[in-house]
């Protein structure tokens, strides 16, 4: 099975909404305890190593992009 | 210390007044007499070579070090003759639980069904076993052991080494056609060969204490994450025989070892974990550990096993264990080349199938050494993530690694031929031979590791019968269970173990790990199958 990337939820505003709600009104260190509960959660779930390995890849091509975005900008 | 037969003279042997090259020549050569360096010494003296085992010391290490003994290290030592003195002694247990804080996450069983020779594991000081090892050697006239002679030199020709030994009084050389390097973690062979022992060195550090004391725990192995008498660090907690138990305390990367190891320092800290001070020391260590394993185990004439090859974290007893593992593979090997039944090929599936076990070995040692000591800030979190799901959830809870223990790896390797039938469960080639019990014609019960044993120390067929024997190759030896055979499968597990249906039949290598099967075997698929397991293929 390949990582799904196409919209999923009939609402994606509700489940953005939904995740948001769970990091309000906590510190960051709470927020990232939660974040890693939740992905180990929603991993199992998934439950497949390949899927879990390009969801990483996405994650992290994302973060080098972000990365050289912010250096653009200064 | 609670020691039997610990010190043994250096003799002077005859062998040390030839000179020059004269040398005396023998076929094998073992270097270290650890339970490694024994336990191939005693496997081939059975397989008739004569065995010259050398040692620096002149006496059993100290300290309780390798405690946990595998069921194939003890199916191992059953084959060596020497495994019912262990199990006897030994702590047998198979329940491990966890806890978090002072809450037991889970609780595992390494052995939930019957039916085998040997338990799953059992605890026994590492001095009981080389000393029950160092008296078989003893029984045996094909092994020459000799204390107080330490290989200071090494020269590498085409068919054979010398090694240059010094002793009491003074040097000496031998010739060997090989060299089994059983030399340990701090090896000086693998110095003389030149070759690199790289690997990862984790920065925690932890405190072994073992106390005597009487104590009502249960024989299981207990890990704690986090317990309240240690906080913020790990603990582990495993009994051993003479009321000995084996406690290990996570230090962290920051503690002083030279301060750490004194006795009124680490007395405190055992008192607040059992919360009582009525116990005595019988050994502490303060260690760091690596996982690291040589890119080769045979260098040229000399072949590597045990630490001297490889090094893991203590957490799942794949230290001794793995060496004993190498030791029988190694041994057969190098039987059937030295008579020359088999190519010198053959070795370099040792160097293969240990080879990937060590990976394993390193990798899952690895992966419980981190989730034990997380690496950064992040690593922690997610760490205690899992630690506080597995209260609640079962997928949680099989993330949590205090130690994932030892079991023999399954190998793919070039001596294993693939399958062609049908198999739903049963070893695969590769796999070692689970056990069954069986009866004998006369009712009298046999396990199935008791037949191997028997069946002449070379290729096994072993088969489920259908009627009249078959001919097999003459040099195969033959277990035949079923209607008309000689052994009974009468609680039906032999079936099922080995998804056996009448007539099919595996080929078991000299070390009990499957070669191949067949549904239909045939005299001349067997043959080729032998031959590719000799290395000929």
């Amino acid at each position: 099975m390949a990582l799904s990337t196409k919209s999923n939820f009939t609402d994606p505003d509700a489940a953005y909404r939904l995740i948001v709600e769970a990091h309000r009104g906590i510190s960051d260190a709470q927020s990232a305890d939660l974040d890693a509960a939740l992905v180990l959660v929603l991993a199992n779930h998934i439950g497949d190593l390949d899927v879990l390995r390009e969801a990483i890849a996405l994650a992290q091509r994302r973060m080098v992009a972000a990365g050289q975005q912010q250096q653009q900008q200064q | 210390m609670a020691q039997s037969k610990t010190q043994f003279g250096y003799r002077r042997h005859a062998d040390q007044d030839r000179t020059g090259a004269n040398a005396a020549e023998y076929p094998v050569v073992v270097v270290g007499a650890g339970p490694v360096g024994l336990s191939l010494a005693i496997d081939l003296a059975q397989r008739g070579l004569p065995v010259v085992l050398l040692d620096d010391a002149d006496r059993i290490g100290e300290g309780s070090r390798a405690i946990c003994f595998s069921k194939r290290s003890l199916e191992v030592w059953d084959r060596l003759g020497v495994a019912q003195r262990m199990v006897d002694k030994g702590v047998v247990w198979k329940v491990g639980k966890i806890f978090l804080g002072k809450e037991m996450l889970y609780q595992f069983d390494l052995l939930p069904e019957d039916g085998h020779k040997m338990p799953a594991f059992i605890n026994l000081q590492q001095y009981y076993a080389e000393s029950y090892l160092v008296d078989r050697v003893q029984e045996l006239p094909g092994i020459d052991l000799r204390w107080r002679n330490k290989v200071t030199g090494l020269e590498q020709h085409n068919d054979h080494a010398v090694l240059t030994i010094e002793t009491p009084d003074g040097p000496y050389r031998l010739r060997a056609e090989y060299v089994a390097a059983c030399d340990g973690a701090r090896s000086a062979l693998r110095g003389m060969v030149g070759a690199e022992f790289a690997g990862e060195v984790f920065e925690d550090q932890f405190l072994i204490a073992d106390v005597k004391m009487t104590a009502e725990f249960p024989t299981e192995r207990w890990f704690w994450f986090d317990p309240p008498f240690h906080s913020g660090q790990s603990a582990l907690l495993h009994r051993q025989p003479d009321d000995v138990w084996r406690i290990d305390l996570q230090l962290g990367p920051d503690a002083d070892p030279a301060i750490e190891r004194l006795p009124e320092n680490v007395r405190p800290r055992i008192e607040r974990m059992l919360g009582h001070g009525d116990f005595k020391f019988e050994w502490i260590s303060i260690y760091k550990f690596q996982c690291r394993r040589m890119q080769r185990f045979l260098h040229e004439r000399v072949i590597f096993a045990g630490d001297s090859a490889h090094q893991v974290s203590p957490f799942g007893a794949r230290g001794a264990n793995s060496g004993l593992e190498d030791g029988e593979n190694l041994a057969w090997k190098l039987a059937m080349v030295l008579r020359g039944d088999a190519p010198a090929a053959l070795l370099a599936s040792y160097e293969i199938e240990r080879g990937l076990a060590a990976d394993e070995n390193i990798r899952a040692s690895t992966r419980s050494t981190d989730f034990i000591a997380p690496h950064s800030k992040q690593e922690r979190r997610l760490r205690q993530a899992v630690l506080s799901l597995a209260k609640e959830a079962d997928f949680a809870k099989r993330m949590v690694n205090g130690g994932r223990l030892s079991v023999p790896s399954v190998y793919d390797s070039p001596l294993s031929s693939d399958d062609v039938d049908r198999w739903e469960g049963g070893p695969r080639p590769g796999a070692a031979m689970p056990d069954a019990p069986l009866t004998r014609a006369n009712g009298e019960p046999i396990y199935l590791t008791e037949s191997f044993k028997s069946a002449g120390g070379g290729f096994v067929l072993l088969e489920s019968a259908n009627g009249a024997a078959f001919d097999a190759p003459r040099d195969v030896g033959r277990i035949r269970v079923g209607a008309g055979a000689p052994l009974h499968d009468h609680a039906g597990l032999f079936a099922r173990r080995y998804d056996a249906t009448p007539g099919s039949a595996y080929l078991l290598r000299p070390d009990g790990y499957v070669a191949a099967r067949f549904r239909h075997p045939t005299p001349v698929a067997i043959e080729r199958a032998m031959a590719r397991a000799s290395g000929k293929g």
